[in-house]
């Protein structure tokens, strides 16, 4: 089957839970809701043969309601076709299904977003923090957490401290001067 | 009747004799005989195993004896980025270590947090323990790591070791010699 027989049936079995589609230079993305996610997903692996979830990542748009999006990136070996997912998740629900029985990779991928941006998965087997330690108190890749990160403290496990950024974080200045004069040792942040 | 002289030392071993201040062979002992924790925690760590393999030879200096546990090291070499996750566990070995023990910070990352200005590097193991010797580089090639060892080597030879571990013993000395 190729992509457009793919894409075909997909739109014909859930024509009306499809929020949006979008097609750039090859690339199908469909937005959907959280409601559906598992059923989509179950579908896409058993029927269309999307057998493998390259990815799943999450976006911080802060400021916008629903705050997060979570992308989920298949792809399909028998046809070789990527298909993309997208879902809104709004900061006061701040969950979703997890599909970690569906594609078992998920279960990583899914840690790495509940830590670094709090989004909670229900049915995960195993839902904790992969890269920072349990227990620490925030959420590092959210928009409102600062680059230089915050002061915490967990005796005996771990400590964190602000960095110094020297007026960073792109402490260089956009000149044709030579790069010792475009490239200064420290900035003064800008008023 | 034969006679007897006395003499310094038996004619025998003359000539096979050193004689040598006691923090002089204390510290020649010390730093030709370095074995290195190595505490490779990230890209630093594979240079240190290439300057432990045969081009680069560390055992040239003694130190090709990585033992990867604490009680039977000397220094550690600290190679690689020191996240705050591990802060405390490098901090743990190094108390585990007996003394005289020395630290190496090996590349940019264990000097000062390196490339990784962030909030979950820290800026240098030099925060949580006493560094004696600083590597730049990213990752140093061998002979830089090298050259630093050969640094640590100078150090411990201006070390006042008997001084430093036996106070007391050092001032009885002292005061019967004056």
């Amino acid at each position: 089957m190729t992509g457009e027989e793919l894409f075909k049936s997909l739109a014909e079995s859930f024509a009306e839970k499809i929020q949006r589609k979008t097609e750039f230079r090859g690339e199908t993305t469909y937005t959907i809701a959280t409601n559906d996610l598992r059923e989509i997903a179950t579908f896409c692996r058993d029927e269309l043969a999307f057998d493998y979830l390259l990815d799943i990542t999450s976006i911080d748009n802060f400021g916008e309601e629903p705050r997060f999006e979570i992308v989920y990136a298949l792809y399909s070996m028998p046809h070789a076709i990527h298909l993309r997912f997208k879902l809104h998740v709004s900061e006061d629900v701040g969950v979703v299904d997890t599909v970690s029985d569906i594609w078992p990779t998920a279960n990583w991928h899914e840690r790495e977003i509940y830590d670094m941006m709090g989004i909670k998965f229900n049915g995960h087997p195993n839902l904790r923090r992969i890269l920072m330690w349990d227990g620490y108190p925030f959420f590092p890749l959210r928009k409102d957490f600062p680059l230089q990160g915050l002061p915490s403290e967990m005796p005996d496990v771990a400590f964190t401290k602000i960095t110094p950024l020297e007026g960073g974080p792109f402490v260089t200045v956009p000149s044709t001067a030579t790069s010792k004069d475009r490239e200064p040792r420290a900035r003064a942040p800008e008023l | 009747m034969p006679e007897t002289h006395s003499t310094a030392y038996d004619s025998k071993v003359e000539g096979n004799v050193i004689f040598t201040r006691f923090d002089a062979a204390l510290n020649w002992v010390r730093k030709n005989s370095l074995w290195p924790m190595p505490m490779g925690l990230a890209c630093c760590a594979i240079e240190l195993m290439a300057t432990a393999a045969s081009r680069f030879d560390i055992a040239r200096f003694g130190a090709e004896v990585m033992r990867f546990s604490p009680r039977q090291c000397d220094v550690m070499i600290v190679a690689g980025t020191v996240t705050y996750k591990m802060a405390l566990a490098v901090k743990r070995i190094y108390e585990q270590m007996p003394e005289p023990k020395w630290v190496i910070a090996m590349g940019a990352c264990a000097s000062t947090g390196g490339m990784y200005r962030s909030y979950a590097v820290l800026q240098g193991i030099d925060q949580l323990l006493p560094v004696d010797v600083y590597i730049s580089g990213c990752p140093p090639r061998p002979e830089a790591l090298l050259a630093g060892l050969m640094k640590l080597q100078e150090k411990i030879s201006r070390e006042r070791a008997l001084k430093r571990q036996k106070p007391e013993l050092v001032e009885r000395l002292e005061e019967a010699l004056t």
